[in-house]
């Protein structure tokens, strides 16, 4: 455990060297602007509008982050050969894997936390600002506890994806690991729709296929609940509980994928 | 107990795409390194030392035989603990320094900050870090990432340390540096195993050697007796030697070469196939005199080429091992 740990502090420092804290300052700088903007030309809906911006740009830009340092940091190892001094250390490969994944997990929380304090900063910003009568029109307050949920759902959401990033960056290309992760999260946005395939189409064959596919690919549409926090609608803890439950077999089930390829791989 | 121990180590792989065929990168090495020696692992490019170094670290699976280190399967975690390795042009991570890699590496062996801090900083003093340690790595040049290499790589004290070509980027302080760090590591008992194609640092440093051609072993042994009795031929120093005697002499094909070293004397090379007494009685017979008679004996290098020239050449399966 102490060594998963050393590795994933490793990745850390890394990546907060690797300047990708920095897409902290790009979110701060699009929510502000867009609070601005938003506010010279809406009357009585910026704050639902910059919830739900605000909300979407912290997937967005954890999305990227997960990607894209998600796919280089077993590749980047091997590629570069530093993984040759590494692993002549006592490291076993498993713990190799698990404090990667760590590390980025790590990486992702901080961002994640950092970037909903600033949201939450001009949330309640922008609540100084509203009169008491718009204030009563809010479905819910401005800076509402409540949308935690939502950011919950999303670093779930956000470790999900590093784990697939991960697994295929254990024996591909980073393009190919980048082009597969994309794809796989793009389709399990919309994966529900496969889940009543038989509607549309008249083959058995093709309505069973879908339906084993739905089960098969990550749902990621079960964590995106930013319309009903911003909105105040009811979500059920229950709801929250397994959609965690799912998102940590799933990742669980990456993990020993990743770790099973990567320790039966040659580092030629 | 042996420090390292291979039976019939063995490493195929399979080249190509669309007709994939096997490829041996190393054919069945079996090999003993005894403890508190420095041996020295030789080749030509493509022999089969870094496949052989990669085993014996576990960065690669063989595909038959068995390797220890220390007594256990080169798997064991706990033999890691008691190991070094230096990778043939080491690269680390961009953003740490030097320190911090260090720091990292020493950490994973479960030294408590007080210990890696103070063997952090007496390494980078033994493999000469000054105020670059403080740099992120990437502003390194070759020769200091070889450096942090060998720090890494010794960091915790090992009892067998393995290094892939430590000379390789170093300038000639640095590779009279490495030399005498392994010296004092044999001198602490340690025992060092490393690939080089530098067969003078070999023959200064290594009490065994072994000789990889085309993933075989060609030659192993102490040096002394691969070289020792191999003379190939005779030097012989004379003075008062007469041009019509050196003529004579030369025309009877009993000198290879003569050298001027002065007027009237001469360093004359015999051949093998040459009786040197016989040369030298019908010299001074002519008035010359011996000033000294050495036995020409073939050097580590001399001796590489010859076995490098005969290893087979082909390296696909069933082509004879």
């Amino acid at each position: 455990m102490q060594v998963v740990r050393h590795v994933a502090l490793s990745v850390f420092k890394e990546s907060v060297r690797d300047r990708v804290l920095y897409s902290l300052v790009a979110f701060a700088t699009l929510l502000i602007g867009a609070s601005y903007l938003i506010g010279q030309l809406t009357a009585g809906q910026d704050v639902k509008i910059i919830k739900d911006l605000g909300l979407a740009a912290i997937a967005i830009f954890g999305l990227f982050i997960a990607v894209f340092i998600g796919i280089g940091l077993v590749w980047k190892e091997v590629e570069r050969r530093s993984i040759y001094s590494l692993l002549s250390k006592p490291i076993r490969r498993h713990e190799f894997i698990l404090g990667k994944y760590a590390g980025l997990a790590l990486t992702l929380l901080v961002n994640v936390a950092m970037m909903t304090a600033a949201f939450y900063v001009v949330l309640a910003y922008m609540n100084t600002q509203a009169s008491d009568a718009l204030r009563a029109v809010w479905p819910a307050p401005a800076a509402d506890p409540g949308m935690l949920r939502a950011v919950a759902l999303i670093v779930l959401e956000l470790l999900l994806v590093t784990a697939i990033a991960l697994f295929f960056s254990t024996f591909s290309s980073p393009f190919l690991s980048a082009a597969l992760t994309f794809g796989l999260w793009v389709a399990g946005h919309f994966n529900a729709d496969l889940r009543n395939f038989e509607v549309v189409v008249e083959s058995k064959t093709a309505a069973y296929l879908a339906r084993g596919i739905y089960y098969v690919l990550p749902n990621f549409a079960a964590f995106d609940i930013k319309a009903q926090v911003v909105n105040a609608l009811p979500v059920p803890p229950t709801y929250l509980l397994l959609a965690a439950a799912y998102a940590l077999v799933y990742i669980a089930l990456l993990l020993t994928g990743a770790v099973l390829v990567f320790s039966r791989r040659d580092f030629k | 107990m042996d420090a390292i121990r291979t039976e019939a180590l063995t490493k195929h792989y399979r080249v190509g795409f669309w007709r994939p065929r096997p490829y041996v990168a190393l054919d069945a090495l079996t090999l003993e390194v005894r403890q508190g020696e420095v041996f020295g692992f030789l080749g030509p490019n493509g022999a089969g030392k870094t496949t052989t170094l990669k085993l014996l670290m576990q960065l690669i699976y063989p595909t038959s035989g068995r390797a220890e280190i220390l007594g256990r399967p080169v798997g064991d975690v706990a033999v890691r603990r008691r190991i070094g390795y230096l990778p043939e042009n080491p690269y680390f991570y961009d953003y740490l320094t030097a320190e911090e890699l260090l720091d990292y590496f020493a950490s994973l062996f479960g030294y408590a900050a007080a210990e890696r801090r103070r063997r952090v900083a007496s390494l980078l003093d033994e493999v000469g870090i000054g105020a670059e340690r403080r740099l992120q790595l990437r502003k390194f040049s070759k020769g200091m990432l070889q450096r942090v290499g060998i720090a890494q790589a010794i960091l915790n004290d090992p009892e067998v340390v393995f290094f892939d070509e430590p000379m390789s980027g170093l300038d000639p302080l640095g590779r009279r540096e490495v030399r005498q760090l392994i010296l004092r590591l044999r001198d602490r008992g340690g025992t060092v195993f490393f690939s080089s194609h530098v067969l003078s640092d070999a023959e200064t440093l290594c009490s065994r050697v072994a000789i990889l051609a085309e993933g075989r072993l060609v030659a192993s042994g102490h040096l002394s007796n691969l070289l020792a009795f191999q003379v190939r031929g005779w030097e012989l120093v004379v003075t008062g030697l007469t041009e019509a005697a050196l003529e004579r002499a030369t025309t009877l094909g009993h000198i290879a070469r003569a050298t001027p070293l002065g007027a009237q004397h001469y360093a004359l090379e015999l051949p093998i196939t040459v009786a040197p007494d016989g040369v030298l009685s019908e010299l001074t017979a002519c008035g010359a005199r011996l000033v000294s008679l050495t036995p020409v004996r073939e050097t580590l290098e001399d001796y590489f080429v010859r076995q490098v020239a005969d290893a087979p050449r082909e390296r696909g399966l069933g082509t004879g091992t």
